[in-house]
């Protein structure tokens, strides 16, 4: 009976399965909800919602379900960020209508004016739910993806209720704020173990203990080894700024990963290439710099470092002294390449832009050969071929 | 029906009563998110009261292995008894160690288990408990039995978020996040822990205390725990309510504030703050 329900959660992107739904009748036939509208709500959240992040695109879809309402056209239902929307507008819009839009003041303006027609609206209580820009003729429509403006939740019920729990939406700001997708990740990392016994000795080691004990004629004699640990050292170099904007996200979460997964674990910013200097935080970088080749004297070749970057610049960054675009480097990128992938024994770099499109980049191709071929794209497969390579 | 309920020690809104219930009826797990401090740990205890039930707590660690929740074979001692010539060696099951899982099954009327922190433990720990969560019994292969609950435990799992949570595991549970609460359940939270408190003392120790957790970029935000803290040394050192009031709506340092501000950064970030509205 609530089949349709499951399957506009799935739809919307939630990870809801047929035992779910199982277990969702059987507390209904358990008698849980108890007849009461709040009570179902709160039982099908717990049933079919496990995980913070989608809690309130389980109250939209709850809402759109339980309450007849058409869902929005084209898009599906989440949250975009706006810096998304405006690029997305940039690129679908024709320049009449991004000129109608300069003439009513800018986008920024005009999102302004779309938050200030939602306030209005809340603040007149029209009754009924009230859409906003599904239209398509005011200058919003075209782009019609941005989900507050098309879609708010109803304000107050036909039956004259206070606003509905599920209405009041009070997850929205947890939506998409923890990491995610990293366990996939953790798991493509963990080829990169490599484990070693350190420490005070916890463990009994049988074979040994077998073989003393025989050596003393028999009687007990224990011999105990340090647990195994994950002895692997690992060295990141993180592109930051620019171009690699567009991959924050999937860098994010292949470091959040890594500082999970590893122990021993280091990592620098860089900036399209590495010069003499890297740094560790991004907003003290001009006082906080630390030389390359301290790094380099710091951390033994038995440091596994990996490259994460686009590795798409002007061909000058790499190849000529001077070229950097922040400041003048004596040497060129290249040489500092090359310093570092022959000091640390393993070496690999990572990179966000798919691999079919590395032949578009001459950058691409130059650094290949300076890391000997030995890059691999940022997605799961790429990570197993590197930890691969890395483990040889 | 009966079941879980708000306590006078313990406030519990009707979504995580509906959650508890469910979990209750259906005897599956229930796992439990939130901000750290918010009481999901309390929160077993306070099933276990309301239900009559006796708590088994197993608190997970980074070197937990989910075996050591079902059984152990402790062979060192076998070993070193066989050499003295005991008699206990003959039989293998005198050097089973039980778990705390073991303990839930074997027990004779229903049991609470609270499973700890479970993202604490090794990113596989939850996938070696399906089956055992699942069908509630084990197999011991040493002394080749299989223990099967005699009554289904209640199971309440929570996590801190640190690891992400397979979702095999996640089907087979029911979830709550615990919300962080808004300023009336607040208050009723602190009437029922301290129900001798100066009213006026409350409610402006309540507004310095969310007007802190709406400060941008705090690394630990004080939670209900911290607050509790807090009001507890506030009410030993019986400070008046004047002391917390700020005259202008500038930020100041509350007093006592070791208690909610846990992290040497964010002292710093208040007194940064203070400092500025001072000189504003």
């Amino acid at each position: 009976m609530f089949a349709s329900f499951v399957l506009a959660l799935r739809s919307a992107g939630l990870p809801a399965s047929i035992t779910e739904y199982l277990t969702l009748m059987g507390a209904m036939k358990a008698g849980v909800a108890d007849y009461s509208i709040d009570d179902f709500y709160y039982l099908c959240r717990a049933t079919l919602v496990k995980d913070e992040r989608h809690l309130d695109r389980f109250d939209r879809v709850f809402g759109e379900v339980f309450k007849g309402l058409e869902p929005p056209e084209g898009m599906p239902i989440q949250n975009l960020p706006e810096e998304w929307l405006k690029k997305l507008a940039e690129k679908l819009l024709s320049p009449e209508e991004l000129d109608k839009i300069e003439k009513l003041g800018g986008l920024e303006a005009l999102m302004k004016r779309l938050q200030e027609l939602l306030e209005e609206q809340k603040g007149r209580h029209q009754g009924g739910s009230k859409w906003i820009g599904t239209a398509g003729t005011s200058p919003f429509g075209n782009n019609g993806a941005n989900p507050e403006g098309v879609r708010i939740g109803q304000q107050e019920g036909r039956n004259r209720r206070a606003i509905k729990v599920w209405d009041k939406r009070e997850f929205k700001d947890l939506d998409d704020t923890v990491e995610i997708g990293t366990r996939n990740i953790k798991l493509a990392l963990r080829r990169l173990r490599k484990f070693a016994r350190q420490g005070t000795p916890t463990e009994l080691d049988i074979p040994e203990t077998i073989r003393t004990t025989a050596n003393n004629a028999g009687y007990l004699d224990l011999k105990m080894v340090p647990e195994r640990h994950n002895t692997v050292k690992v060295l990141l170099f993180l592109d930051i700024g620019g171009s690699m904007d567009e991959h924050v996200r999937v860098c994010e979460e292949l470091f959040s990963a890594a500082r999970g997964e590893f122990k021993h674990l280091e990592y620098f910013y860089f900036h399209n290439c590495i010069y003499e200097r890297v740094w560790k935080t991004n907003r003290r970088r001009n006082d906080n710099m630390t030389p390359t080749e301290e790094v380099m004297r710091k951390y033994g070749p038995d440091y596994k470092a990996i490259f994460v970057g686009d590795a798409s610049m002007s061909p000058y960054e790499v190849s000529h002294p001077g070229g950097s675009v922040e400041h003048w480097n004596d040497e060129p990128g290249s040489v500092w390449m090359e310093r570092l992938t022959k000091h640390f024994r393993r070496s690999a770099w990572l990179n966000p832009r798919p691999r079919n499109a590395w032949d578009h980049a001459m950058t691409i191709g130059m650094l290949r050969k300076v890391m000997e071929n030995r890059m691999y794209p940022l997605t799961l497969g790429g990570i197993d071929e590197m930890a691969k390579e890395l483990n040889k | 029906m009966s079941g879980f309920k708000s306590t006078d020690r313990y406030i519990a809104s009707r979504d995580l009563e509906v959650a508890v219930n469910a979990a209750v009826a259906l005897q599956r797990p229930l796992l439990v998110k939130g901000e750290p401090g918010t009481g999901k740990t309390v929160l077993a205890h306070e099933i276990a009261n309301s239900l009559g039930h006796p708590l088994i707590e197993w608190h997970v660690k980074s070197t937990t292995k989910a075996q050591q929740g079902l059984y152990e074979y402790d062979a060192v001692s076998r070993l070193r008894d066989g050499q003295l010539g005991d008699e206990r060696v003959k039989d293998i099951g005198n050097y089973i160690v039980r778990g705390k899982l073991w303990e839930a099954f074997e027990s004779g009327e229903q049991t609470v288990v609270l499973i700890d922190e479970v993202d604490k433990a090794d990113i596989e720990f939850p996938n070696d408990l399906l089956l055992e969560l699942d069908r509630m019994q084990f197999f011991v292969y040493e002394t080749r039995q299989t223990i099967k609950a005699k009554h289904r435990p209640i199971v309440l799992i929570t996590s801190n978020n640190e690891k992400e949570l397979p979702d095999a595991f996640l089907r087979r549970c029911f979830f709550h996040y615990i919300r962080f609460p808004d300023r009336e359940t607040m208050e009723q939270i602190v009437q029922a822990h301290y129900p001798d408190i100066k009213q006026d003392l409350a409610r402006e120790a309540l507004t310095v205390f969310f007007k802190i957790r709406e400060v941008p970029g705090l690394k630990k935000k004080p939670a209900t725990s911290e607050l509790l803290d807090w009001l507890k040394l506030l009410m030993i050192e019986d400070l008046s309510p004047e002391v917390l009031r700020s005259k202008e709506q500038h930020v100041v340092i509350p007093p006592l504030h070791g208690a909610l501000l846990k992290n040497e950064q964010d002292v710093h970030l208040f007194e940064r703050l203070a400092f500025l509205s001072r000189r504003g």
